[in-house]
């Protein structure tokens, strides 16, 4: 089927996935509220399973977007691979989330049914955000996803640090929105357009229009604060601890994914003509981040802490993908983004299983002999850290490989090798736990010691382990997938990805 | 016979101990030992005849195999063999099952963990020395890291943590330049011919300018040379070996430092002739070579631990062997080659009686003991031999190797030849006060009156040990008959490079260019 958007019906079809999990986030929260009547208590099981079953109907809406074509790139709503490929990772960053809250919310007492209507919607943002080729839809999509994320990150309200985070990543969350939109709007002042179809055609007269640049400049940071680039961060330690874990997994994951899939829509295909320009930016972006980042996770005594600086490093090797400007670049950056949400989000899992009553215990000493207390997520949790080292064996290596080998096809020796000496220093904090995990003697005191991640969750997370490694011994299939992926950005004229080898 | 023709053998030796390590892992903890035993008897059994399978007169691989892995990226599973890794493998598959014996009695507890460690390590350390596709040689560098470093931190000893992340930190921050130099030869080799390829034989066809030669040789070298180690590199050694189990030691003393002198001589010689062959670079690592022979030698002299001191002494062996390296002729590499198999057998030998006598007495303190002689006489001996065989007394195999290399330096560096000579003096300075400390002198702690003598295990597994060193001492002719090919081999690369290579100019080795005339320019 093929789409060309001259009826406003082709819309429906275009966002079918996102329609229906937003009916499916309504469904959710109406089968909660006539299940509790105006009763004052947890809600059942059923409405997280109800949720995970709304992310495989939505999947599937998803898989059949890759049957229909689009007339030309000239749409709101990109209907392409790539978008399909991203949705994918966020559904599975989504799913991941719910099944380590199963049991964990109930826990800490915060089992209400909207924490799972908001994360859906939360998702539907984020599957927007990867669509989006015209910067209004973006800036919807940001927000929507933003605002359930705001409340999603304060959801025990008793508590002072998810408040605390709740409100700081409000405040600069809303400021960087601010500068988003006004981003958008020079843009639009100076190209008379919010599209990027056809801003494209007018980038060579617009390279020189100062307005355009300072719009653009500001889109950039925009996103950059979404996506937690350093020195854009700030924001980000704090949210990351206060939140719920299985939201700060969802975070570290999903929204990232989709606010990447943004800066590539912008900035890669988009703005290629200004490649120039903003590459000189993002490469000084990406080593800042990329320094920074692990070094300051170096100094965390919190693992949790340190998992969240962890993620700010990861964004630094995804912009050296952005910055690879070639055909690998792209797929390289699918291919990481893939294994990245699932260590990430399984990183996260682990830290909900070492706790005592409904506390987790965060410290790194808390961790002294996890790996004998609980041998298969001890096992599965080294998985996870040594492929966010991007040791061999776990696909976390050979998505680094892939960045590499991207960013030296392109000329860039710099960046490939701060990002090698980076990776050097992130070894030693993750190695770090597994030293404390196996090799230092568990406390005295043993008693009171819970897992909070439930069977759904440690079962997501095995799984998650096991698809880590197969990445690394079987990773053809993906590796193909994700160059089919990209190669539907070609179709935009002009765009950098064209200009590989 | 077809077993040894094809790839299986090799693909046995190298799954086979990860098999037993799940079957270790499965089986109940009293099972494990017996397990591992198992596997490396038949390791064992499976490599011997690899020696006489081998054919000496080719020089080229043998038991090759190419099945392709990750095709998109042009991944093979790569493997051969030719006389400079036919040694590795057996000296390998030989102290897996001694390793296991020395660990007989030594670990008490996570047996199950413990065995299925040092098997996995085993298949990391086999596939390195196999391994033709550059890819595969780096998973296996770096995946044999895992199980050693549980191993020290795991059942270590007192500072077994801070030793262990030395050991992971400094060899996987050196084997990452490599990693970014595999990718960059990966990047040229696609440019030229439009091919994704990670093969050791598409790398070795690459012509590389003499500018990118010495970039991509420094990025191999340190990597080779913090596993060596050459000095400066060398401080994670000490303390790694300390704190290690006996196995630990044994294995990293045995093969894993063996890794590095073995990328040198497979990796980083060959593929970049001209930036190893120049005369900046045989300079540098004669003298750092040299100072690592003196100056850890001068070290082990003082240390008041008997285990420190043969740790030591682990760096001052591979001096020379990376001055016969470096000497680029037949003499040093085979002297290299010799030293490589000989300080493989002798100082996994000191390790284990350093191990038997822990065991007994707890302490590796050289104070602590004295006059051991006369309460366990065969522990005397056996430490007697192989201190002189640490030494390199005539009729040992240290003797040969350091003969060759010294023979091979002083072909070019008379020199550095004559002070490295000295180190053999030195040698004898720092280990026979060690021995008479231990051994000699009068019994003055009476603890040590009761200690027991050699079990009949312990014995069984230093004989082997014992009759290596005499036979590599003795005649080791069928042993450098089978490596002089590929010696001959690898020399004549760096040879002929050494003449064609002038500064900006493309350098192709002669043997391999002929095919690759269209893809030149």
């Amino acid at each position: 089927m093929t789409l060309d958007f001259a009826s406003q019906a082709d819309y429906l079809l275009a966002l079918l996935p996102e329609i229906v999990l937003s009916l499916w986030a309504m469904l959710v929260l109406m089968v909660d509220v006539f299940q509790k009547g105006n009763r004052v208590e947890a809600s059942r099981p059923v409405v997280a399973w109800l949720s995970l079953a709304g992310l495989v109907v939505t999947a599937a809406a998803n898989g059949w977007l890759l049957t229909i074509e689009e007339a030309a790139v000239t749409g709101m709503v990109a209907v392409d691979s790539f978008r399909v490929f991203v949705n994918f990772i966020v559904l599975i960053a989504a799913a991941l989330a719910i099944l380590i809250s199963i049991g964990y919310l109930d826990r800490r007492g915060i089992n209400r049914g909207e924490f799972y209507a908001l994360l859906l919607f939360a998702t539907v943002g984020m599957m927007l955000l990867g669509a989006a080729r015209d910067l209004i839809l973006l800036f919807l999509a940001l927000e929507l996803m933003s605002v359930a994320l705001y409340v999603l990150v304060g959801f025990d309200r008793r508590d002072p640090r998810s408040s605390e985070g709740a409100l700081k990543y409000f405040l600069l969350g809303s400021f960087s929105s601010g500068f988003l939109l006004y981003g958008i709007a020079l843009v639009f002042g100076s190209a008379r357009s919010t599209n990027l179809s056809a801003i494209v055609p007018l980038l060579p007269s617009l390279q020189e229009s100062p307005m355009f640049l300072i719009g653009a400049g500001l889109l950039l940071v925009g996103l950059a604060f979404k996506v937690a680039v350093m020195p854009f961060h700030v924001w980000t330690p704090d949210a990351y601890d206060g939140a719920p874990t299985p939201v700060t997994a969802l975070m570290a994951t999903g929204v990232k994914a989709a606010a990447f899939a943004a800066f590539i829509r912008v900035f890669a295909v988009g703005f290629a003509g200004i490649y120039n320009e903003w590459s000189v930016v993002l490469s000084w972006l990406a080593l800042l981040t990329m320094f920074g980042a692990n070094l300051i996770a170096l100094t965390q005594g919190s693992v949790k802490r340190m998992l969240a600086y962890s993620s700010i490093a990861h964004a630094g090797y995804l912009l050296v993908a952005v910055l690879a400007a070639n055909a690998y670049g792209a797929a390289a950056f699918l291919f990481y983004l893939l294994v990245y949400t699932l260590m990430t989000a399984g990183a996260f899992g682990i830290v909900i299983a070492n706790s005592r009553g409904a506390n987790e215990l965060n410290k790194l000493d808390d961790y002294a002999g996890f790996g004998w207390r609980e041998p298969l997520l001890g096992a599965v949790f080294s998985i996870f850290l040594l492929s966010l080292a991007g040791f061999p064996l776990t696909g976390g290596f050979i998505g680094k490989l892939y960045i590499l080998r991207s960013s030296l096809e392109a000329g860039n020796v710099e960046l490939a090798v701060s990002l090698v000496l980076a990776s050097v220093i992130s070894y030693f904090y993750y190695l770090r736990v597994v030293v404390v995990m196996y090799m230092r003697p568990a406390p005295a005191e043993e008693a009171n010691r819970t897992v909070l991640l439930t069977g759904p969750g440690q079962l997501a997370m095995s799984v998650s382990a096991v698809a880590v490694l197969a990445l690394f011994f079987v990773p053809g299939w993906v590796l193909d997938v994700a160059q089919r992926s990209v190669a539907s950005l070609f179709t935009v004229p002009g765009t950098f990805f064209g200009l590989g080898p | 016979m077809d077993f040894y023709r094809s790839h299986w053998v090799l693909t046995f030796l190298v799954f086979a101990p990860l098999i037993g390590a799940v079957v270790a892992l499965v089986l109940p903890a009293a099972r494990a030992r017996w397990v591992a035993l198992w596997t490396g008897v038949i390791e064992l059994l499976v490599a011997t005849p690899l020696f006489w399978t081998f054919e000496p007169v080719g020089a080229a691989m043998q038991n090759e195999v190419a099945l392709p892995w990750i095709p998109n990226w042009g991944i093979y599973y790569r493997l051969g063999l030719d006389g400079i890794s036919l040694f590795m493998v057996l000296l390998t598959a030989l102290l897996l099952p001694l390793m296991v014996l020395g660990s007989w009695t030594y670990i008490k507890d996570r047996e199950r963990v413990f065995y299925a460690m040092l098997l996995a390590l085993t298949t990391g350390v086999m596939g390195v020395f196999v391994a033709l596709d550059m890819f595969l040689f780096y998973v296996f560098w770096e995946m044999m890291l895992i199980p050693m470093y549980f191993l020290i931190g795991v059942w270590g000893g007192k500072d077994r943590i801070y030793a262990a992340v030395k050991f992971f930190l400094y060899t996987a921050a050196g084997s990452l330049l490599m990693l970014v130099g595999i990718l960059y030869l990966f990047s040229r080799y696609q440019a030229l011919t439009g091919e994704s390829s990670f093969a050791y034989g598409d790398f070795l066809s690459l012509p590389l300018t003499s500018g990118e030669q010495a970039w991509l040789f420094a990025a191999f070298a340190i990597a080779f040379a913090i596993k060596v180690p050459v000095f400066p590199l060398h401080t994670w050694l000490p303390a790694a070996h300390v704190q290690a189990p006996t196995a630990g030691s044994v294995i990293l003393a045995g093969v894993l430092l063996k890794m590095g002198t073995y990328g040198f001589l497979r990796f980083a010689l060959p593929l970049f002739p001209g930036a190893a062959s120049a005369d900046t670079t045989v300079l540098l690592f004669m003298v750092l070579g040299l100072i690592g022979i003196i100056y850890t030698a001068m070290v082990a002299a003082v240390q008041p631990n008997a285990k420190r001191l043969v740790a030591y002494t682990s760096v001052a062996h591979l001096g020379f062997a990376v001055l016969g390296i470096f000497a680029l002729n037949v003499q040093g590499i085979q002297g290299a080659l010799i030293l490589m198999i000989a300080h493989g057998v002798s100082t996994p030998m000191l390790f284990f009686l350093l191990g038997m006598l822990y065991e007994r007495t707890h302490s590796y303190e050289i104070e602590d003991f004295g006059g051991l002689a006369a309460s366990i006489p065969i522990f005397a001996l056996m430490l007697v031999f192989a201190a002189l065989a640490s030494i390199g007394l005539p009729g040992t195999g240290g003797f040969v190797s350091e003969f060759l290399v010294l023979i091979g330096t002083f072909r070019v560096q008379p020199w550095i030849a004559f002070i490295a000579a000295s180190g053999v003096i030195f040698a004898a300075f720092y280990m026979l006060p060690m021995v008479q400390r231990t051994v000699f002198n009068s019994l003055t702690r009476p603890a040590n009156r009761a200690i027991p003598d050699l079990c009949g295990r312990e014995i069984a597994l230093l004989v082997p040990l014992v009759a290596i060193i005499l036979w590599l001492g003795i005649y080791p002719r069928p042993i450098l008959e089978r490596m002089e090919p590929s010696v001959g081999r690898l020399i004549e690369r760096v040879e002929t490079s050494r003449f064609v290579s002038t500064p900006g100019e493309a350098v192709v080795a002669s043997s391999a260019s002929s095919s690759d005339e269209g893809i030149r320019e």
